[in-house]
Formats: structure tokens, sequence, C-alpha cells
């Protein structure tokens, strides 16, 4: 390559003023003209506003990609390093120290952290669970599933109705909601047996929506709109509340300890966290079992797959199975942390939000995704504070972390062999 | 339901905001036409539809350009997300710039044809008349530019194998550009009969809309125009009728199911071919 060019002042003024005139064009109308009944305001002065931190964006970035740093990440865009990561045979991660380490500030967490702080984790966790639950389906089996939020709310609903209707409490309905889960995923995993892409996704998006609807409208059985209460989790019977019904114990006095509100969150967190661990630690198996291969073949190439002998029908219906029992579970967890459920709760942005966390994570990829479901979970936190501009922002951050990183924020990689002396390959 | 059948060039979750912005300058645009004294149907519903849609083909362009051209090289997914992303940006800018609160159009065609049947009779207003003929000249007018212009063989190359079109010379880029734009404008032509139909609006209106064009152009089979129009003729058909004759809460439901159905019989939608891979 040739030695850095001189930065083009002319081209950089020229894509400005564009940048200015398309603005004008976008921001004009709709930000300009206030509507007011049938009539209008007019509000220049923000048009204005809009269109100059436009101009001086695109003027700053047209300077930037100039330089040789920006032409570097332009090339960077350009040429797009796909596929699987092989690590040398003898490559050891350093998330040998990187995993105990969380672990051992899992544990310690909840001794500091005061109640938002928990919920904030709680609801991370929550979102870990279903992301490790889609990452099967969508990111090893490769079948978009836009409805995965219908297994979630089959889990939710599961401990509501179970304990209204049944007495059911947390323990219980916990393996029963993966169940159900599970069963639900067959369900939809026979219709879609023979449809790809396009065809697949909106018949699972159906599907979510479906059970969505089912619940926002069956009033007598599931409360409609106004949604159910749910029972808090007891630890071998002992409530958590000041105190408790009928007569039974509740956990402060039994353990002979001060009351403290957080203390119900507290023991779901510990709940969740052991649950999250073992569902990691069973994914990391089954990544590595015959499943997990056939899975991973799936998503490479169906045909090539179904010819060296795989059951296609086995494959995606324990794919479908395995994920739904996962959002079931979390799905239980999160009616037990709200302490209420109701159908806002599992539309279809909950399910594009699941999804953002596979893609975001990079798809497959199991450390990727617990980080994604944090940064999408902790970030309308830290939001907060701009109010009426946080959906506007989330939205900025998904599109942004989706250019910046197209293939996840961690890529797959795999550890590779090699053979041994001496012996036949 | 009647526009709804026009879109489906561009993924249906960004076309729902899309949809909705077009319904919101379609309001602002007969607003300002009003102030500036223009009274007559012809002239207002002309400078509203030309302003709609050429403002409405200008989102489409920024968003393909800002959010789909980054990642035109990568995985599947990706655009998949940047549009979830974009469709929440859409939504709450609306929101911010003009409010929550819901929006109107003053009824534009008074009147409406009644044919006496027996005791009953049928209404047919002017406005449905004449949502149903600019629905009809804007599907005639696509089909036209997709089968017989240059832009449209272009169009049809790059779908079907985009190394092969640009390796003989076309833009494709540039062809996939226009075809949001293209998108955009047809989603603006449906969101001014919409709310034309309607008469209101709000910032929320997209979503739902943009869920059933894509259910349509899927149920029609992908890539096949008459397809998508016959999957969006059904689709509303059936669930007016289900809603006027069984239960309105469920249409949905109902159109969901119905959708299952048919793909589970026909994978690849009612007109569509069957996907073929060679090894």
């Amino acid at each position: 390559m040739s030695a850095a060019k001189p930065i083009d002042i002319k081209k950089s003024v020229v894509d400005t003023v564009l940048a200015g005139l398309i603005s004008l064009i976008v921001f004009g109308p709709i930000v300009g003209v206030v509507l007011d009944g049938y009539s209008f305001n007019l509000e220049p002065a923000r048009v204005g506003l809009l269109v100059a931190i436009v101009m001086v964006g695109r003027f700053a970035m047209s300077l930037f990609l100039q330089t040789p740093k920006g032409v570097k990440i332009l090339q960077g865009f350009e040429s797009s390093g796909s596929g699987v990561h092989v690590l040398a045979p003898d490559y050891k991660s350093r998330l040998r120290w990187i995993i105990p380490a969380l672990i051992v500030i899992a544990i310690v967490f909840p001794i500091f952290a005061n109640k938002y702080l928990l919920t904030v984790v709680i609801l991370g966790l929550i979102y870990v669970l279903l992301g490790l639950g889609l990452n099967i389906v969508v990111g090893l089996a490769g079948l978009l599933d836009l409805g995965y939020v219908a297994f979630y709310a089959i889990g939710a609903y599961g401990l509501a109705l179970g304990y209204q209707y049944l007495g059911l409490g947390f323990w219980s309905v916990l393996p029963l909601a993966a169940v159900a889960a599970a069963l639900a995923g067959c369900i939809l995993g026979f219709p879609v047996l023979r449809m790809h892409g396009d065809y697949l996704a909106i018949v699972t998006l159906g599907f979510g929506e479906i059970i969505r609807l089912v619940l926002n409208n069956w009033l007598s059985f599931t409360g409609g709109p106004n949604g159910m209460p749910v029972p808090s989790p007891t630890f071998l019977g002992l409530e958590f509340g000041r105190r408790a019904k009928e007569g039974g114990v509740p956990f402060h006095e039994f353990f002979g300890i001060d009351y403290n509100p957080n203390i119900k969150f507290m023991f779901i967190y510990i709940v969740l966290f052991l649950v999250v661990l073992a569902v990691l630690y069973i994914k990391h198996r089954l990544t590595r079992m015959p499943v997990g291969r056939a899975w991973e073949a799936l998503r490479e190439d169906e045909i090539a797959c179904r010819s060296m002998g795989l059951n296609h029908v086995l494959v995606k219906l324990s794919a479908f199975t395995i994920g739904a029992s996962t959002a079931g579970l979390a799905g239980v967890f999160f009616a037990s942390y709200q302490g209420f459920v109701n159908p806002s709760s599992f539309t279809f942005f909950e399910s594009a939000l699941i999804l953002a966390i596979v893609v975001l994570g990079g798809m497959g990829s199991t450390v990727g995704v617990v980080i994604a479901a944090f940064v999408l979970t902790v970030a309308p936190e830290l939001l907060r504070s701009f109010s009426e501009y946080r959906v506007l922002l989330f939205g900025v951050l998904m599109v942004v972390m989706m250019i910046w990183r197209p293939r996840g924020l961690i890529r797959i990689s795999r550890t590779g062999v090699t053979p041994r002396k001496g012996v036949a390959p | 339901m009647d526009g709804i059948f026009l879109q489906q060039l561009v993924n249906g979750l960004t076309l729902g905001s899309v949809y909705m912005i077009s319904a919101y300058l379609a309001a602002i645009s007969l607003a300002l036409l009003a102030y500036f004294g223009i009274e007559s149907f012809p002239l207002l519903i002309l400078g509203t539809l030309i302003f709609t849609v050429v403002v409405t083909g200008v989102y489409g362009w920024v968003i393909e350009r800002v959010a789909y051209k980054p990642l035109r090289n990568s995985t599947r997914l990706a655009p998949l997300i940047s549009a979830i992303g974009i469709s929440l940006i859409l939504q709450n800018y609306a929101q911010i710039a003009q409010g929550a609160k819901q929006q109107g159009v003053p009824t534009l065609l008074a009147g409406a044809w009644r044919v006496d049947i027996g005791t009953g009779f049928v209404q047919l207003t002017y406005t449905k008349v004449f949502i149903l003929l600019a629905a009809f000249a804007g599907m005639a007018l696509l089909t036209y530019v997709i089968k017989y212009t240059k832009l449209g063989r272009m169009c049809r190359a790059t779908q079907q194998d985009r190394k092969m079109a640009s390796i003989l010379g076309i833009n494709t880029d540039r062809v996939i550009s226009y075809v949001f734009v293209i998108g955009a404008a047809m989603a603006a032509l449906a969101g001014v009969l919409i709310t034309l139909n309607y008469g209101t609006f709000d910032f929320y209106a997209g979503f739902i809309i943009g869920i059933k064009a894509f259910t349509a152009a899927v149920l029609g089979g992908i890539g096949s125009l008459p397809g998508a129009m016959l999957g969006g003729i059904i689709l509303g058909i059936s669930e007016s009728l289900f809603s006027g004759l069984i239960n309105s809460d469920y249409k949905d439901v109902f159109s969901f199911s119905l959708l299952v159905v048919i793909l589970i019989f026909r994978p690849q939608g009612l007109l569509g071919r069957p996907l073929v891979a060679k090894v």
C-alpha cells in the first residue's frame, strides 16, 4: 500500500452537506411539524439542532475515516473473518482463571448487594438462562425461533396457574414447568420440521403470539390482562414473609435472624445461580456429545447432515425440546421474582431481546451469551436516567453493537487435535 | 387491511415502523395542505401521496444505509437484530417528536354507495372504494416495475444470485438500496391508505401491521409478488370474516393458526416454488 493519503477536506464537506440535506428531509416533517388535532405547530429549532448534530457527526466521521486508523477500521468491515476459529491443541484458555473468579464474586455478591442491585442481577441471570436455551435452538441447531417467549410464558403461567388451581408451590412447579415447556417445544417442533428460514421464523412467531393472545383473552382461566398473583418461594416449607401463613414459622424466626425483606430475593438469586451453573455445565457437555455435534451439523448443512445418516427429526425435536425446557425454568424464576404475571411481559419484543442476546453473544458461544445477556439487561437500567429517550438509546445500542461486532462478541472457537505419533490415523 | 398486501419487499419488522412514520407524514402533509387552503380532494390526496412516498422513500434509503449496509456480508441474523433496533428507534422517535397521544386525519371523501338488498342494505363508502382502487393501482405499478423494467430485472437477478449479478455488471449494493426505497414507498402508500381508512393512528400502530405484512408475504411464498398479494387478500378477508362472524378477540389467533395450517401442507407458501437445493 502507498503512504497515507492526504486528507481530502472537500470530500468531507460534500459528504457533510449531503448528510445535512438528507437529515433535513428525514427530520423536517416529523420533528418540525407537531400535529395538534387537525392543525399543527411548527418547531424549527428542534430540526435545526438535529440537522446540526448530524452534520457535525458526519464531518467528524468523514475526517476520521480518512486517517490511517479509520482506514484500518473500514478494512475491518470489508473482510469478513467467518467460520469457526480453531485453536492450537495445547492452547489453554484464560477462562480457566476467569470462571472461578466469577463464581467467587457471584457467591460473595448477595452479602454486599442492596435490593435494587439484587433484582437487576436476578433479571440478568434469568436472561442468561433464556439466552442459553435459545442458543441451543438458534445458535447451535440454526433454527430461527421468533416465538421463544411462549415457553417462557408457559413456565411463568405454569407457576401462577399451578398455584391457583392445584395448590402447587415453587419447588414442585420448577421441574413440572420445564417438562411442560419441553412438551410445548415438541408440539411446536412437529409442524415446523419441513420449514426453513423465513417460513420457520413466521410460524414460531405466530406460535408465540397465539400463546400470548390466549393468555390475554381467556379471562376466566388466566385473568386476562390483569394477570395473576404468584406465591413466594419457600425453603423447606419455611416462608420468607415477615409472618408465615396458617401458623407456620417464617424463615427468619426459624434461624433466629433479624427480618430482612431482601431475603426472598437472596434466596431466588442463590437458587437461580445454582440452576444457571447447572444449565451451563449441561450445555457445555451437550455440545461435546453426539447430539450437540448433530445440532451443529444441522446448522451448517441440513442435506449433508441427513445424508450422513442423522435423523433430522430427532435432532430438530431435541433442540426445540431442550431449548424450550430451559425457558420454562426461566419463566418460573421470573414469575416468583415478580410475584405476579401478566401477558404484557411476554410480547414479541421479549423474543426479539432474547434473540438479540444470542446473536450479539455470537451464535453458539456460551460465554458470549452470558456477557450479552448482562449487557442487554443492565443497559436499560443504566439508561433509566434518560427516561423518555431510553428505548431510543436501547435501539441505537442494538444497532451499533451489531455493526461493531456483526459476528457477535465472542467467536466460536474449538480446540484442534494433533494426531499422536506412531498411531495410524 | 386493504393496503397491507403491498408491503413485501422489505423485512416486515422495519416495515411496520416505516408504515407508522408514513401515517404521521400523511397527517402532517394533510394539515400543511389544508393550511395553504387546498381543499379539493384530488389535489389533497395527490399532494399527500407524493410527499409521503418521497419522504418515506428517503427514510428507507437512510435505514438501509445506516443499519443494513454495514452488515451486508455478515451472518444471516445480524440484519434481523439491527432491524429490531431500528424499529425500536423509529417507534420511540415518533413518540418523542409527536407525543404519545393518538393522532387523526379528517375524513376526506364523505358519502357512500348504498345498495338495498331485501330489508337490509350494503354500504360502501367512497373512501373504501378509493382505497381499493389505489391499492390495485399500486400493485399494478409494482408488478410492472419488477416484471418489465430494467430496474426490476436487476432486482430479480440480484435476488437469485448476488455474486453472479455483480459479475454481470450489476451494482448490487445500489440495487439493494433501490429495493429498500421501493419497499418504503410501497409501505408509504399502504400507510396513507390505512390512515384514510381508520382515520386514527399512534406511534405504536406499526408493529402488528409489520408482522401481518410479513405473514402475508410468507403465506403467499417469499419472492413471489402475486403470492404476497394473494396472501394479503386471504389474510385480510379471513380475519375480518372471523371477527365478524365468530369472535374478534381471537382474530389474530385465527390468522396465525391459518398460517401454520397452510404452511404445514405447503411449506413453501401458496404460490412459492419449492426450494430445491443443489448439492
